[in-house]
């Protein structure tokens, strides 16, 4: 702390560096809809197909190996995808820093929590299928 | 920092005074506008699946809810907010990778056809769902 005195705060701010993580929200925000660029069309299509096959024939669909894998694939992007996003509108347009972290955390923790859900309603879909 | 160069001309922010409405602001509204809306949908497709994994009574109670004009308004303009974030979202990818479609024309072009796009892809969706 003692050095810190005798540098200007310029040159103490360029001796920190970047942390050379400024663009990875960016990154992985690209990187999932790459991902549901393949996923969203086959979910949509498999969805609908699924949904007028009743109760019977929509768990029969669920518990289908590669359904599963695709639907847990597809929300796993999903949300990961809708947690940046939502982590960017209320950045751009909530000041106040109390409610912009209570929305920020609540944001992390419904994405996290929906992720959660679905993974396992489909796990167990899948695990109660008659192999 | 003097003596650096940018390795590309970079655009800059519109200024308030020349700044007028077109088609990829429009898109650029509908594609944030789309995300959040769809951001609750997901909640409604996520209902869905728990029900299913709950069983048959849970899944009584939700369908009725689901298969009601409200519930199917709903996921119709779910349908539309999906394919419209979808198309407009790839055009996106191409301007970040490739840096494909850039100039005005083809950007407001390609804003026009997510719309028409959204709309009728998800009224041909719907339409084969509902005639079948």
């Amino acid at each position: 702390m003692a050095n810190n005195q005798f540098i200007t705060p310029a040159k103490a701010a360029r001796g920190l560096g970047s942390a050379k993580s400024g663009t990875s929200d960016h990154i992985r925000q690209r990187v999932t809809a790459i991902a549901m660029v393949f996923l969203v069309p086959w979910f949509l299509y498999s969805v609908i197909h699924a949904s007028g096959a009743g109760y019977d024939g929509a768990v029969e669909w669920a518990g289908k190996p590669w359904n599963a894998i695709l639907l847990i694939l597809t929300a796993g992007a999903a949300f990961y995808h809708m947690r940046i996003g939502m982590q960017i509108v209320i950045e751009d347009y909530i000041g106040k820093t109390g409610t912009r972290s209570a929305l920020l955390i609540l944001n992390s923790f419904a994405c996290i929590a929906l992720f959660a859900t679905v993974a396992l309603s489909v796990l167990k879909l899948w695990i109660g299928a008659d192999a | 920092m003097s003596g650096t160069k940018q390795a590309d001309s970079r655009p800059l922010s519109p200024h308030l005074g020349i700044w007028r409405y077109h088609a990829t602001m429009f898109a650029s509204i509908t594609h944030r506008f789309t995300g959040m809306a769809m951001y609750f949908g997901t909640f409604l497709i996520a209902a869905w699946l728990v029900a299913l994994a709950s069983g048959p009574d849970a899944f009584a109670v939700f369908e009725p809810i689901i298969s009601s004009i409200p519930g199917q308004v709903i996921l119709f303009l779910w349908t539309v907010a999906v394919l419209f974030h979808l198309a407009n979202g790839i055009r996106y990818l191409f301007w970040d990778g490739p840096h494909i479609g850039f100039d005005p024309k083809t950007a407001s072009a390609v804003s026009v056809f997510n719309y028409v796009f959204a709309v009728l892809a998800s009224v041909a969706i719907w339409a084969v769902v509902l005639l079948a």
